[in-house]
């Protein structure tokens, strides 16, 4: 950490697009993120066909012009189930991260402005939360609650806060000492204000770059909780769901798993090269290594 | 990939030639979907314990034959008295069991007893309800007196939760199962695999093979490559929605067997709006049989019209009941003032023909107007919220117990269902020990039920068995949970 | 250094404490009757009742906290309802299959992600760096239970050269037993290296801007000396955090994975005890993860306070 005191390094709009732009990890993680939300949006007014109807005579069909990736077990068009899919699949990894942002961040910020046993205290939680197997935990929540989409979210999402909780405490902890913050101090403003007028808009990077990985993980561990069962529950439909009702056929018909499964991969890779290419555009520390 | 194929060929030509010496194998591995969470049939329902240990390590009085007829066991014969209330049982002399203690009346005696105490936990009491004493005659001769005659008493000896065990080991069959059948139990490495071998002082006829393995694989993903892959040689309960990926392969026997599994969706009798008879109805012919079977068992289940087995003597066919007919459908409701549809819940148990059979009922019934909610629930939870509780709406579940139609007429049955005719029915069937008269009876019962609709009536759950190509003496069909060894062997 | 891992240890203990109260609380919320499950559909009240006395369920919620509690203390576990069977043996029978495989896996990941992290490092914005690191950014994003079921279908249904799942046991020696964990660890171990390698490639990157190294360098030290002796040591923070981390999620994170290979290791155990409401064999498996848990993460800050003598000083 450099620790010599600067301004917090506001820049403008215009100069993080230009350099956003020429960074190959984040113009293809930005295109493919874009390409998969549309997607999702698309879905709501528009599929090939509709996946609510069941017509087992045209199941498993294997990739045609009328289907461009096959039928499943059920003879719903995959191409159309992996466009409601993503839906599914960009909301849970969505709002977990919007909880994991939500709760997190300002016990981290609360921790760091507070110190002492608060800290502490705060840190000691999520050394707890931590200790728990992470997948397990998500079984045994929709064991309780029973499995479906929104307890998948819960699931996920508790996991999410001491993630971000930690990321802005230690961003925060680092800020605190810094002169321009000292001197606001001086100016008898409170602790609640400093974290917002100046913490927030400062961490404010290293919380995005870290909300994107969060959003990875997100989908990857909806994709794992869906592939046990426990996920999206039919008629909705999910990535990792597809994946489940490929694994007993997926010898004779490979289409109704690798489908799923590279739209998985594909939307993974796009918003871990787009957090990277933030994280080399939004951290000067890195800019100034290259 | 090609380089396989020449390579195969050759190990395959040097395999033939030295065949032709060798002995046949003897050993076996045989894929189960659960473990039993312990090995004492007597002690628990789970059908994954007789699916190990049923004809192989334990033996009852009578038992059930592969096409479901009931067959002597440790009891070589026996005699019914004219009333129908005295059974005596001549025992088969020279049995030892696994311990080396041999076998005789007062084993018998105490294993009933056992089963039929006030603090038993055997999980099928009813089996014993109608017994009212049972006297060791002589070391070789059993008199059982029942309290009223019952015409199925036979059958009830030969399931597996009437086993006869021994006083000295019954306390520790749940881990160390000690009975009197022909293997015996070797290990059991729990989540892993149970291995049986040959009981070399077995009573009755020398079962060919040394050593038999039941692997558990519960993840129906990772049967398929495990019996494409040559891991285990035998998965009696393959799961069906993996058929395609087995048959026509030439190196499997692919067999579609029928269980005594009647699958049905379920109606809560006692609620709103299944309370109404043309409600059910209507939920009847909303519900497109044939492709529930398609979907959810790969058109492999027999359709069933009412709650008895297609393979069973007395049934009869009320499939065309209710044909698919959605607008008569839509009309029943609107004339029990719903034509604008309705919303339940339906609660569907782990297997996969429930999940999958949900799924597409779900999308049938919303064409008729009525929204389901998909609600999958555990074992666990099913057992105490829906079959206990009563709490639920619909559900599909297979009742795998064999001639169950009396559920029907059980008081406090999760189907909440009550007809004092039906009821009737079953009470004339309890007593009527005359085949035809019984037959005529269970025909009775079968139409009244269809007539009903308590439930909708589905299909008759099949059994997918895949082995090996070179093994025989599997079952076929399920007529009780049980994969018997006895007649299992090699051709080569 | 002996008052910074005493005052570990005390934050170990009362997270651990902790963690049993919340193990639990949730296990009592878990809906569903083991003796039901046990005894089926056709089960009489009377027999169901028996049962239930007999597993000690009937007894107030306190007293049965604190006599598992208490229990555990001296290493007893309790016993498996539907195994009917102590727990603690239970664990171990699935121990000697999770352990040697998590460390299988975790050596595995570690041989391949640390010389690629520090390969790239060292080749920064060459071509080796960008393919290297291209490969790592897709093993990332691989869910590695459909990595497993594809390396199942080549390996074990084409090829043939390995099972393709179940656990032989140790007994039949040790070669069948590494044969049937060969797919489940490279399953594990490749989306793990893949990670491992990013943290190693940016730490490495982040140590070798720092001014030591400059100045290492200013003075003439080789290029490959400066990487080993002076950049790796100090890369290893970040880099055995992660490894600690990892260690704990393979031990309990291979549910899935467990499921696809049927193995019949601690995952299965748990995830299978779940189902069956098999919650004296859930809470003893899920608080010795937990344990293993803290006692890693001790590890590993002791580690670090080894590694880098700053840290040392400042506790």
């Amino acid at each position: 950490m450099s620790t010599e005191p600067t301004s917090p390094p506001v820049e403008g709009a215009a100069h993080f697009v230009r350099a956003a732009f020429s960074n190959v990890s984040f113009v293809t993680g930005f295109a493919t993120t874009v390409l998969i939300a549309a997607m999702a949006l698309v879905s709501f007014m528009w599929t090939p066909y509709d996946i609510t109807l069941i017509s087992i005579a045209d199941k498993q069909l294997t990739p045609s012009v009328q289907h461009l990736f096959g039928t499943d077990h059920f003879g719903r068009d995959i191409l159309s189930m992996i466009m409601v899919g993503a839906r599914n699949s960009i909301a849970v990894a969505f709002v977990a991260v919007g909880i994991g942002i939500g709760v997190g961040v300002p016990l981290g910020c609360w921790a760091a402005a507070r110190g002492g046993w608060i800290d502490e205290v705060l840190m000691r939680f999520n050394d707890l939360v931590f200790a728990f197997p992470a997948l397990l935990s998500a079984i045994m929540i929709t064991a309780i609650f029973g499995p479906g989409a929104v307890n998948a979210i819960i699931a996920i999402g508790i996991f999410n806060v001491p993630v971000f909780a930690r990321v802005a405490r230690a961003g925060a902890m680092a800020l605190w000492p810094r002169e321009y913050i000292l001197a606001a101090r001086a100016s008898g403003k409170s602790a609640t204000l400093i974290t917002i007028e100046h913490i927030l808009p400062n961490i404010a990077s290293i919380l995005l770059v870290q909300a994107t990985i969060q959003f990875a993980l997100g989908i990857l561990a909806e994709a794992g909780l869906s592939y046990l069962g426990l996920g999206a529950q039919p008629p909705m439909t999910s990535w990792g769901r597809m994946l489940f009702d490929a694994q007993t056929r997926m010898m004779g018909a490979p289409h109704l798993a690798i489908f799923p499964g590279l739209a998985i991969v594909v939307t993974v890779l796009g918003l871990n090269l787009l957090g990277d290419g933030l994280r080399d555009v939004l951290d000067p520390r890195l800019r100034r290594a290259r | 990939m090609k380089f396989i194929v020449p390579v195969l060929a050759a190990a395959a030509i040097a395999l033939a030639s030295g065949t032709a010496l060798a002995q046949p194998r003897t050993d076996l591995v045989l894929g189960v979907v659960l473990e039993p969470p312990h090995l004492d049939p007597t002690a628990g329902a789970a059908a994954a314990i007789d699916e190990i240990v049923y004809a192989n390590v334990f033996e009852g009085l009578t038992r059930i034959g592969p096409s479901g007829e009931v067959l002597p066991a440790l009891s070589e014969s026996w005699e019914i008295s004219d009333d129908g209330l005295t059974y005596t049982f001549k025992l088969h002399e020279g049995v030892t069991f696994h311990d080396g203690a041999p076998f005789t009346s007062a084993d018998v005696v105490f294993s009933l007893d056992r089963a039929r105490a006030e603090d038993s936990t055997n999980a099928q009491k009813g089996l014993f309800a109608a017994i009212e004493s049972v006297e060791a005659t002589d070391p070789a001769t059993v008199t059982v007196t029942l309290s009223r005659p019952q015409g199925g008493f036979l059958y009830n000896m030969g399931w597996g939760d009437a086993v006869i065990v021994s006083e000295a080991s019954a306390g520790t069959n749940t881990e160390n199962p000690v009975g009197t059948g022909p293997f015996r139990f070797e290990s059991w490495a729990r989540g892993s695999s149970i291995v049986l071998v040959k009981n070399p002082d077995y009573w009755g006829d020398e079962v060919a093979l040394e050593r038999a393995e039941f692997r558990i694989i519960p993840d129906a993903a990772a049967a398929v490559p495990a019996m494409l892959s040559g891991d285990i040689q035998a998965f009696p309960m393959f799961p069906p929605d993996a058929y395609e990926q087995v048959q026509g392969d030439p190196r499997f026997e692919v067999v579609i067997g029928s269980t005594e599994g009647e699958t049905l969706l379920s109606m809560n009798n006692g609620r709103e709006p299944f309370d109404n008879v043309e409600v059910r109805r209507a939920i009847s012919y909303a519900v497109n049989r044939d492709e529930v079977i398609a979907g959810a068992s790969n058109g492999l289940g027999t359709p069933i019209g009412s709650h008895f087995s297609p393979a069973n003597a007395a049934y009869v066919d009320l499939t065309g009941t209710y044909p698919y007919d959605p607008e008569r459908a839509k009309e029943l409701l609107a004339e029990a003032g719903l034509a604008d549809g309705f919303s339940a819940t339906i609660k569907l148990p782990p297997p996969p023909y429930a999940r999958q059979g949900g799924e597409i009922i779900a999308a049938q019934l919303r064409q008729v107007g009525i929204n389901l909610e998909i609600q999958p629930v555990e074992w666990a939870d099913w057992l105490s919220t829906v079959f206990t509780d009563k709490d639920y709406d619909l559900t599909i579940i297979s009742h795998t117990e064999p001639n169950d139609i009396d559920i029907y007429s059980r008081p406090d049955y999760y189907f909440d269902y009550q007809n004092p005719a039906f009821n009737e029915v079953i009470a004339e069937l309890d007593v009527t020990a005359d085949e035809a008269q019984r037959n005529e009876l269970y025909g009775q019962a079968q139409e009244i039920l269809a007539e009903d609709a308590p439930v909708v009536f589905l299909f008759q759950l099949p059994k997918v068995g895949v082995w090996d190509a070179k093994l025989e003496g599997l079952w076929e069909n399920m007529p009780v949970q049980a994969n018997d060894l006895t007649k299992v062997h090699w051709t080569e | 250094m002996t008052l910074f891992l005493l005052k570990r240890i005390a934050i170990g203990l009362v997270t651990l404490l902790v963690a049993s109260m919340i193990v639990f609380s949730v296990m009592e919320i878990l809906p569903g009757d083991p003796a039901r499950l046990m005894l089926g559909m056709n089960a009489t009240p009377e027999a169901l009742d028996a049962l239930r006395e007999q597993m000690g369920l009937n007894a107030p919620v306190v007293e049965r906290y604190i006599s598992w509690a208490g229990g555990m203390l001296t290493g007893d576990f309790g016993r498996s309802f539907t195994y009917r069977a102590p727990v603690i043996d239970l664990i171990a029978e699935r121990a000697v299959v999770s352990v040697p495989l998590a460390l299988i896996a975790l050596t595995l990941s570690t041989a391949i992600a640390i010389p690629v992290g520090i390969f790239a490092a060292a080749r920064r914005g060459k071509l080796g760096d960008t393919v290297s690191m291209g490969t790592a950014q897709i093993g990332v994003a691989i869910p590695n239970f459909w990595f497993a079921l594809l390396l199942i279908y080549v390996f074990a249904v084409w090829l043939r050269l390995v099972p393709a799942g179940g656990f032989p046991g140790w007994s039949g020696g040790v070669w069948p037993g590494l044969k049937a964990l060969i797919l489940p660890s490279i399953a594990l171990a490749l989306p793990q290296a893949a990670i491992l390698a990013r943290v190693t490639r940016s730490a490495m990157l982040e140590v070798l801007g720092e001014d030591y190294i400059r100045t290492a360098r200013a003075k003439g030290m080789p290029r490959r000396k400066v990487l080993w002796r002076h950049a790796l040591r100090n890369a290893m923070i970040p880099v055995l955090t992660i490894l600690g981390l990892q260690f704990a999620f393979l031990l309990a994170g291979t549910i899935i994975i467990e499921n696809v290979f049927y193995i019949p290791g601690l995952g299965r155990l748990v995830f299978q005890a779940i189902t069956q409401r098999d919650l004296i064999v859930v809470e003893g498996v899920i608080m010795l993860l937990v344990a293993s848990v803290i006692l890693v993460n001790i590890l590993v800050d002791v580690a670090y306070a080894l590694v880098d003598p700053r840290l040392r000083a400042r506790s």
